[in-house]
């Protein structure tokens, strides 16, 4: 469980969070929105100590931020950062996701097993050998990621994981996140990709100028266009036709493709059957 | 942190009369703290040098972004202090090396905290420096913020990889810095192509005769820092070389088993 009391962080006398509460419960899935610069990479960092409160407190399974360090509590709370150059530094992929297991002391037997088994899921086997310097983008972003999800963290957080994927790798990711979230780990995603969540169906924290905005069921949030807009987001397509279809009775709040399809086809084939 | 060095170094606009001062009587006193901190070596006129920079750089509003500066250099001096002293190099001698090391630190964090790059680089004009030097040059001193944000966030990024930087002895905990310095390299060759071909893409050195919008003009209170400043380090020159000044040195030093 993740608990977030009272926080209060200032960069250098620069308050950017002020009185954050959260409760994220064991196994929950978390989406953290919001504009540019709203604080949702410095809130994330204090999820494993790298960040302490200015004021307040974070609590990881009831374990202060304060009372422990940033190696032990990162066993717990896998963070992947937002630009994987600011991590990679090995010779091989292989190396790279090793890295992590081999700070945490494993034998060199588990450390083959888990690396191999997360290149294989994120579909990377085929670089263990490569350079990660040598990898796109999108795959050097899946690099990082293997090299957090490794170690098999009980909370997961994900600072923009969708940035730079293809449609293709974007719906492997959501299966990856998705799958993992119903084995029992927490996922916390932070992201700017409506359609992302929508697909991923999450409950969403929305921050803005660091404060919390709002907070509920990604449908309830997302679908509210003054609040959406007040974190500088649009709200998914879907979301923008059905809201203007409001007056002919359609339920803004149906965010879902097939939702939406399903509610349409209803609708047509009533009225099919009432001009027969 | 070491990166609280960097930190001491930025330039932050405000409004005080060392801000205001022209570039050029600025690097002036800096360079004369240089140089006199060069030819002295007794630990008296060294902590004169540090204590004469107090009121400016109160003067700057810069005190706690100086005292950041000695604090990050505070690693390297210890090194010095350390490797003289156990060199068998006197107590008094090791300290005037550390003080010396310091007083070059603040001197520079007073320049750089004060200075903007684009009055360093209208500075390294009129000093006739080819301009894809002097260009160069500020843009080095531009990009220290970024880069110190940068490897502050590697930092984080493999801390929370299990990373433990202040475990082992100094050899272990060298190597431990290995997955911070080759990201850190890595982007900073990878921002300077992209650096050049922007520059490229926009004509840069296509014409051989710059001219600057901005000019530098020095006020008669420029001038007086700037005679003063002469004074003192001709004052200075001529004490090194006819005036003997007294020596604190005790010959306090480790046991030659040591050496
Ligand atoms: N190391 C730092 N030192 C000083 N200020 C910082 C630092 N990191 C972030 N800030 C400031 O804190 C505020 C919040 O930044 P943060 O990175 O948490 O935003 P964000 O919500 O993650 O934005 P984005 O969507 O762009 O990633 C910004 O105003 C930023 O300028
Ligand atoms: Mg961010």
């Amino acid at each position: 469980m993740i608990e977030v009391k009272g926080l209060y962080f200032s960069y250098d006398g620069n308050e950017v969070l002020h009185n954050i509460n959260i409760t994220i419960h064991d196994g929950e899935f978390i989406a953290i929105m919001g504009e540019n610069g709203a604080g949702k990479t410095t809130l994330i960092k204090h999820f494993n100590g790298l960040l302490k409160p200015s004021k307040g407190e974070v609590l990881i399974d009831g374990v202060s931020t304060r009372e422990a360090t940033v190696a032990s509590l990162s066993r717990k709370v896998g963070l992947v950062f937002q630009n994987p150059d600011h991590q990679l530094f090995s010779e091989t992929v292989f190396q790279e996701v090793a890295f992590s297991m081999r700070n945490y002391g494993y034998p060199e037997e588990t450390i083959r097993r888990r690396v191999n088994f997360i290149l294989e899921t994120l579909d990377l086997r085929s670089y263990a050998e490569t350079s990660p310097f040598m990898l796109s983008g999108g795959e050097r972003k899946r690099v990082a990621l293997a090299s957090i999800l490794v170690s098999d963290p009980k909370h997961i957080v994900l600072d923009e994981p969708t940035i730079g994927q293809d449609h293709q790798q974007k719906e492997k990711l959501k299966n990856f996140i998705v799958q993992m979230n119903t084995q029992g780990r927490t996922v916390i995603i932070v992201t700017h990709d409506v359609e992302f969540v929508v697909e991923c169906r999450p409950k969403v924290i929305l921050l803005s100028k660091g404060s919390i905005l709002a907070e509920g069921s990604y449908d309830e949030i997302l679908s509210d266009e003054d609040l959406v807009r007040r974190a500088s987001l649009v709200p998914p397509q879907i979301g923008l036709l059905m809201s203007s279809l409001r007056d002919l009775g359609f339920n803004p709040a149906t965010l879902d493709v097939y939702q939406a399809k399903s509610a349409i086809e209803k609708r047509l084939l009533s009225n099919v059957s009432k001009t027969l | 942190m070491s990166l609280k060095l960097f930190e001491g170094f930025r330039f932050t606009g405000k409004r005080t009369p060392i801000h205001r001062m022209d570039p050029r009587p600025k690097l002036l006193i800096a360079s004369s703290i240089f140089l006199l901190s060069i030819l002295f070596t007794n630990i008296i006129v060294l902590l004169i040098l540090l204590i004469a920079q107090l009121p400016l750089i109160y003067l700057a509003k810069s005190l706690r972004r100086w005292s950041n500066s000695l604090r990050g250099g505070a690693v390297l001096a210890t090194l010095i202090f350390i490797m003289n002293f156990l060199t068998g190099s006197t107590l008094v001698f090791s300290l005037s090396m550390t003080l010396r090391f310091l007083v070059l630190i603040s001197a520079f964090s007073l320049f750089f905290l004060t200075t903007s790059p684009d009055d360093l680089g209208l500075v390294l004009e009129r000093l006739h420096l080819p301009y894809t030097l002097s260009f160069t040059f500020t843009t080095a001193v531009r990009l220290v913020p970024t880069v110190a944000l940068e490897a502050q966030t590697i930092v984080d990024a493999q801390r929370s990889r299990g990373l433990e930087l202040d475990r082992g002895n100094i050899i272990e905990r060298l190597r431990r810095h290995i997955p911070i310095l080759i990201p850190l390299i890595v982007s900073a060759i990878r921002r300077s192509t992209e650096l050049a071909e922007a520059l490229e893409s926009r004509a840069f050195g296509s014409c051989e005769n710059r001219e600057s919008l901005i000019t530098l003009s020095m006020k008669w209170t420029d001038y007086f820092v700037a005679i003063a400043t002469i004074i003192i380090l001709l004052v200075g020159i001529f004490v090194r070389l006819w005036i003997p000044l007294p020596s604190l040195d005790e010959s306090i030093r480790l046991p030659s088993i040591w050496v």
